[in-house]
């Protein structure tokens, strides 16, 4: 069974069991209470699910993209709660969980805020139902998204406000099913930190 | 165990009752130094990537085993809310995963509450008056109570006093952060060859800002006189002004303290804060102590600066003290009140 953390959006936990049957889901679309809830929610998941922490198998940790505050709250939890149960960690892109399922190919676009897109497209699944990731994540402002997807014609659309971490747990309960690698261990923020080397001191006198 | 995130220092410490096991700091502050000062985006970028290495490094350290670990605290507030929301949430999700009391604590406490891991074996005396200078915080606290009374006395209006030696080392154009550089370069100057101003420390001001301080002032006042010096063509001493700054601030750092202790009545002022580091702090505390028959207490440097064994000795106070754990609902509060000792 596996427990899954997003904060790509709002705040999404769940737990899932090896045949991707959600045992337990928390949500919260609030995008700014990520780490008052998460406590909650993670305990909340457990309760629901009838099961202590020693039924798990594994942690999914829902890399991103996201906006950078809330993203890495999830996947700090994600860690330490993995840590402290002593379980494996399965990092997932967010994008991809949201892509699972679909048949046709799809450009999954979510909120970066700033009047601007994280985007990734897929151009379906493959033999075992995972999602076949064509471009992307990438970032983009909305009114550029067209000119900048590649092939943007050939997609369908899905722009996503929330994500269930239910799906991020039933791809990577498959994903490990089938011997997948999972994502790499860097946060997805696709954004510098907002900072400028200033040239200097200014003058405090005409 | 503690976790402490509120600024550029990811710290896990873990103590038994008021004996400190581990004290493991990972700090940002070199990514910093090209910006001059601490990046908060930066710092809780690099709180994400520290804290599992922290937390393994942390129990090695204390030869101990997660499961040993009796109740986890975490600061709470105040701090940088970005980084404060790593901590919270990485102590939220350990303390359910272990099965443990979770305490969310005031950073500025735990401060004070450094002061229970000495290795003199002298206990805390209190009431005590306490100064805790930093990059983040000036604050002057008057504590009854590690775990139930503590009074904030007053507070920096602008600049923490460690931004200000920050701005005046760019100003002179030495490197950040500018506590250290400042202190090497005051070194061999005069502290009174210029006099420049003490913040909130005229009569006027003394009414409503008695135990307040302002750094911004100083900070102008020691850039005006830099520019009319350079302006003038003038071969001025960077050693004069470096100490003529520092004693400034120290000064009215000093001032205002044992102000506090002569007004309440407590014959202790114990210092806290990564400024303590400063010599001359350290040296001119000792001075006004001794002048007004007060007790001067220094934690050890380690545990002045942020850390989390002062968040794990704070946690331990509470726990002493029979306090219930927080409801895991708490937020990363970055103007928490000091008298909030516990979220
Ligand atoms: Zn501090």
């Amino acid at each position: 069974m596996f427990l899954a953390i997003d904060t790509s959006a709002g705040t999404s936990v769940a737990i899932v069991d090896v045949q991707g049957v959600v045992r337990a889901e928390c949500d919260s679309a609030d995008t700014r209470k990520h780490a008052e809830v998460i406590g909650d929610f993670i305990y909340g998941c457990l309760t629901d699910a009838g099961i202590t922490v020693t039924d798990l198998t594994g942690v999914v940790a829902g890399m991103g993209p996201g906006p950078f505050t809330g993203l890495r709250v999830g996947i700090v939890a994600a860690r330490t709660f993995a840590f402290g149960a002593g379980l494996p960690i399965y990092p997932v892109v967010t994008h991809d969980a949201i892509a699972f399922g679909e048949i046709e190919p799809v450009l999954i676009a979510t909120d970066a805020r700033r009047a601007e897109f994280y985007w990734s497209t897929y151009s379906g699944m493959d033999d075992v139902g995972l999602p076949l990731r064509a471009a992307g994540p990438a970032l983009t402002t909305a009114a550029e998204l067209a000119a900048h997807v590649p092939n943007f014609e050939h997609y369908v659309l899905r722009e996503t406000p929330t994500v269930r971490a239910a799906k991020l747990a039933a791809l990577a309960q498959l994903m490990k099913t089938h011997n997948r690698d999972f994502a790499g261990e860097e946060a997805l923020y696709l954004r510098s930190p907002d900072i400028s080397v200033s040239a200097g001191p200014k003058r405090v006198t005409a | 165990m503690g976790i402490e995130t509120s600024c550029d220092e990811t710290g896990i410490g873990i103590v038994r009752g008021n004996h400190l096991l581990a004290n493991v700091i990972s700090s940002s502050m070199d990514e910093h130094a090209r910006y001059g000062g601490v990046v908060p985006e930066v710092a809780a970028r690099a709180h994400l990537e520290a804290m599992q290495p922290a937390l393994e490094q942390a129990l090695a350290e204390a030869g101990v085993a997660i499961g040993d670990i009796d109740a986890i605290a975490v600061t709470s507030g105040p701090g940088l809310a970005g980084a404060l929301m790593v901590g919270v949430a990485a102590a939220k999700a350990l303390a359910v995963a272990t099965d443990k009391p979770l305490y969310a604590v005031n950073h500025l406490v735990g401060h004070v509450g450094a002061d229970v891991l000495r290795d003199d074996g002298t206990e805390i005396e209190l009431p005590t008056i306490a100064l805790l200078v930093s990059g983040g915080h000036t604050s002057l606290l008057h504590v009854r109570n590690l775990v139930s009374d503590v009074e904030l006395l007053g507070e920096t209006i602008d600049d923490a006093a460690g931004e200000a030696f920050d701005k005046v080392a760019r100003l002179l154009g030495l490197p950040y952060p500018g506590g250290p550089q400042i202190d090497r370069v005051a070194t061999g100057g005069d502290p009174r060859a210029i006099r420049f101003p003490r913040g909130l420390s005229r009569a006027k001001d003394m009414e409503h800002h008695r135990y307040d301080f302002s750094f911004s002032g100083l900070k102008t006042a020691v850039a005006r006189w830099v520019e009319r010096e350079q302006d003038a063509g003038a071969d001025f001493s960077i050693a004069d002004v470096a100490a003529s700054f520092r004693e400034a601030v120290v000064d009215v750092l000093l001032t205002k303290a044992v102000a506090a202790c002569v007004d309440r009545g407590v014959p202790r002022l114990l210092l806290g804060g990564g400024v303590v580091a400063n010599a001359r702090v350290r040296e001119l505390a000792q001075q006004r102590c001794d002048e007004a028959g007060i007790q001067l207490r220094i934690p050890p440097l380690s545990l002045c600066t942020d850390n989390g064994a002062m968040i794990a000795a704070l946690g331990a106070q509470l726990v002493m003290a029979g306090k219930p754990p927080s409801t895991l609902d708490f937020s990363a509060d970055s103007t928490l009140p000091v008298t909030q000792i516990q979220a």
